[in-house]
């Protein structure tokens, strides 16, 4: 056996975005020994991607705003799938975990009197995302990543986690390998906090980075814990369409909280058509009113005049986007027309500078004088680890789970800048929860060395084969039957065909050969994402199948309608001897309270 | 479809470096990430490329192409000469790991010597108010990716021209970024002059040429450091006030060590 490094923690953060950073942090003030892992450099996580902004009630551009408003927001966005209590929570704490980044270092936009200023969002009633021009995410990592240092607790950087190890029922440490050098690396712990983040790339039209292959996913799944909502993957409606080698590259949603418009082919302002009838009293009637809000918002004043159709929910412009090409008004590489141009050059180049530099510099466009081409991307994952909604413990001890690898918060559909706002709030808590857990634990564990042993019998395994799959091509397949079977719109036909495919590339993906050793060898990192990616993939093929209605970012063409009966069920995916089970769980009830909440008519609504 | 070639540097500290070249059909819009992209996927599985998020947001991609220090993510195929391979190499300032990865480690070791945020102990009851005005410099600091091209630019760091260690620009716009903060309370004067070497700094700009987040990095960021360590030091009431205060700080590690 390969001889590999120990090094025990209390608690073991696995992922370094903002969930894990946040978690990391709260854990190490709360006493515990930390060891924080990430898969890439400290501060490249996929937070650092996040431009729009975190949506908390601060209330500094519209006083009106309230927690309240910002859970029923949540809910309704969410389709009322989201776990109310996850909702609530999240909604409360939100405002000061952003006060909290301030006292921490970070420089958010300023309104003019000087408070953190806040921009319009789809499906928000009132401007509630704290921002940095389009670069919020980057802000709270450095924010975050620079406080987690200054604790003091260890980063092992560039690590990937490939087996939790399970000793009699709990969770007791993770093996991996450092990327630099191909050596293992065992990390006996007393709680394990994953923070893994998404699984975009099981699409080949993703926003997401090589990372987001569903590690943390996998991994609790694997230790036996339990996946929810999986059927809802979040398809962001402006990504990137040209050229070819950016197809996918996000376009935040503030361009439409700026006053972005969409149109087809012929011209069309076309969102005015698609809006929910019993949303569209939320939404301006004509261009004279979304005029006068685009005005008021970018002034960072309160209006009257309700928000542009183009700020409705992530699933229904995404779909609408979808139908427009499909029906043939889409523009010459695919998309439709996002455009900003009319305002000021100043101002957009201010508001929205990284995005005039990726257009500028990627596609030779000038988004201060042309409109964008942009169509629906792969972006986020509903669906995830089911948790304790305050402790963020997954139902296997010892094993917790915060941001976006949890389910439970976003319900159907999440809401843009909800995500980072998901983990501050979560991480803490899981943090906060996991030091508690190792606290009780008296001391490091026993882990069982049978099952390093195997952990490490795998890692080698690939490289030994003389002859096998190709993980490049193994991931190309399942990108197409992904993108082609599983996406906005589903049937199911398609949904059974995906899942005997993704049955066949499993079997396939057990004998996958790859040369090159073991230092910084990108086709053997493949080999244990890919392994990871068939598992979520199955799990969202198979939960979309069993839900036959239509809801939030879940549209079946079989099923179109949205069914009151299914708003009490969450389907979950849990491991069996024989394979993959899937059952309908309850919905966790509302409260009279929360049902109080939810039925006021929003301020801005 | 035409193709084009690639000259790609392959090897470990421990074996001969050598260049592979390899012929990558061209799409329009194409940067030289997608083409080495291509060549993992059809050619050199195991070509050790670090990159995340292919959008010019995380910094994880730099290399010299061509001899200049860029962000491969978005570096276009038309913006270069075509007629002649393009010479992808890894960044030249940090020890090799393999192929066009390399060992940066040396960077995060220097953040942690600088002393960190350090807000007032007793924050206002409601919050703060700054101007917009007040905190766009500040904003302009923290826009850094982190992607180390203005490291691996620095003559003083890549050729290694000085015994003692030099932070570099990445660093110093960290600590311009902390210093500058509307509620910092810490001083890192000291250290910028001690353990920081911003003298070794001869305002050649050649950070600020490479930064692909535009930072004036040494107009707005390394000269208004450099007037603050010289106010404080060949000021000889500043000079009397240092020696009775004492000397603080931490020593950078050094460069490739373990």
């Amino acid at each position: 056996m390969v001889a590999h490094r120990i090094y025990p923690y209390d608690v073991l953060v696995i992922g370094a975005g903002g969930a894990g950073l946040r978690a990391a942090i709260e854990a190490k003030e709360a006493g515990a020994s930390v060891g924080l892992v990430c898969k890439s450099l400290l501060g490249k996580a996929h937070t650092v991607m996040a431009e729009g902004g975190v949506a908390a009630a601060l209330a500094n551009v519209d006083e009106r705003d309230t927690w309240r408003t910002h859970f029923r927001d949540t809910m309704v966005g969410g389709k009322m799938l989201n776990n109310p209590r996850m909702a609530e929570l999240h909604a409360r704490e939100s405002p000061d975990r952003v006060r909290e980044l301030e006292r921490w270092g970070a420089v958010f936009d300023r309104t003019d009197d000087g408070r953190i200023l806040q921009r319009p969002f789809g499906g928000h009633s009132h401007p509630r995302l704290a921002h940095v021009g389009d670069r919020t995410g980057l802000e709270m990592i450095r924010t975050l990543q620079d406080r987690a240092v200054a604790t003091g607790l260890d980063v092992h950087m560039e690590v990937t986690i490939t087996h939790l190890v399970p000793t009699a029922g709990r969770i007791t440490a993770a093996y991996g390998y450092r990327r630099l050098d191909g050596t293992s690396v065992l990390f006996p712990a007393k709680a394990i906090v994953l923070a893994t983040g998404g699984f975009g790339r099981a699409y080949a039209i993703t926003s997401n980075s090589w990372e987001y292959s569903g590690d943390g996913h996998a991994l609790a799944y694997r230790a036996g814990a339990e996946l929810i909502d999986m059927e809802f993957v979040q398809f962001h409606p402006t990504g990137m369409v040209w050229p070819p080698g950016v197809r996918g590259l996000l376009v935040t949603e503030a361009v439409r909280g700026e006053g972005g418009i969409l149109r087809n082919r012929d011209g069309e302002r076309f969102m005015y058509r698609y809006l929910p009838e019993d949303r569209r009293h939320e939404y301006a009637a004509d261009d004279g009113e979304a005029r006068r809000w685009v005005e008021a918002a970018s002034a960072g004043r309160a209006t009257d005049a309700r928000r542009p159709p183009e700020l409705s929910t992530r699933d229904n412009v995404s779909r609408a986007i979808y139908t427009e090409v499909k029906e043939g008004r889409g523009t010459e590489h695919g998309g439709v027309f996002l455009d900003i141009s009319y305002l000021p050059p100043d101002h957009v180049r201010r508001k929205l500078p990284s995005m005039y530099d990726q257009f500028k510099e990627l596609a030779d466009v000038d988004i201060t004088k042309v409109a964008m081409e942009v169509g629906p991307t792969t972006h986020y994952a509903m669906g995830g680890i089911r948790v304790d909604p305050d402790t963020a413990a997954t139902t296997v001890p010892g094993l917790f789970a915060a941001g976006e690898v949890a389910g439970g918060m976003h319900g159907a559909n999440r809401l843009g800048g909800n995500s980072l706002s998901d983990l501050i709030v979560f991480g803490r808590r899981a943090g906060a929860a996991a030091a508690a857990h190792a606290a009780e634990l008296p001391e490091v564990s026993w882990v069982d060395p049978v099952r390093v042993a195997e952990a490490e019998r795998e890692l080698g395994e690939p490289l030994e084969l003389a002859d096998g799959e190709d993980p490049y091509r193994l991931r190309e397949e399942l990108q197409a039957t992904m993108g082609s079977r599983v996406g906005i719109f589903r049937t199911a036909g398609d949904l059974e065909t995906a899942i005997a495919e993704v049955g066949v590339l499993a079997r396939r993906a057990e004998r996958m050969a790859v040369r090159g050793g073991r230092a910084f060898n990108p086709a053997w990192d493949l080999v244990f994402e890919l392994r990871n990616l068939l598992v979520v993939s199955e799990a969202i093929a198979r939960s979309a199948a069993a839900r036959k209605e239509s809801r939030g970012a879940h549209s079946r063409l079989d099923f179109p309608d949205t069914d009151p009966a299914w708003a009490a069920v969450n389907i979950a995916v849990r491991r069996a001897d024989d394979g993959m089970d899937v059952v309908s769980t309850p919905h966790p009830p509302t409260s009279d309270e929360q049902e109080t909440v939810i039925a006021l008519a929003g301020g801005g609504g | 479809m035409r193709s084009i070639r690639l000259r790609v540097f392959r090897g470990t500290p421990e074996s001969e470096p050598s260049f592979a070249e390899f012929d990558v059909p061209a799409e329009e819009g194409m940067v030289v990430l997608d083409a080495l992209h291509w060549v993992q996927a059809h050619a050199a599985p195991d070509l050790a490329v670090r990159w995340n998020c292919k959008a010019a947001k995380c910094g994880s991609c730099g290399a010299e192409v061509n001899g200049m220090p860029r962000l491969t993510c978005k570096t276009r195929l038309s913006d270069l000469p075509l007629e002649e391979a393009i010479t992808i190499e890894p960044m030249r300032a940090f020890p090799l790991v393999r192929d066009l990865v390399t060992d940066v480690s040396w960077n995060y070791e220097v953040n942690r010597s600088i002393v960190p945020f350090s807000p007032p102990a007793d924050p206002p009851p409601e919050e703060w108010r700054w101007a917009q005005q007040d905190v766009d410099r500040v904003q302009e600091f923290r826009k850094c990716i982190e992607c180390f091209l203005c490291q691996d630019v620095c003559h003083v760091l890549r050729n290694h021209e000085i015994e003692r260690p030099f932070m570099g620009p990445r660093f110093l716009v960290r600590t311009a970024g902390l210093e500058m903060h509307p509620i910092d309370t810490a001083d890192r004067i000291d250290y910028l002059k001690d353990e920081g070497g911003i003298g070794f700094c001869n305002i050649t700009k050649c950070c600020t040429e490479v930064c692909p987040e535009h930072i004036a990095i040494t107009d707005n960021a390394i000269i208004p450091l450099k007037e603050r360590v010289a106010d404080r030091h060949y000021d000889p009431l500043q000079r009397l006030w240092r020696r009775v205060r004492g000397r603080r700080g931490r020593d950078l590690p050094v460069v490739g060590a373990d």
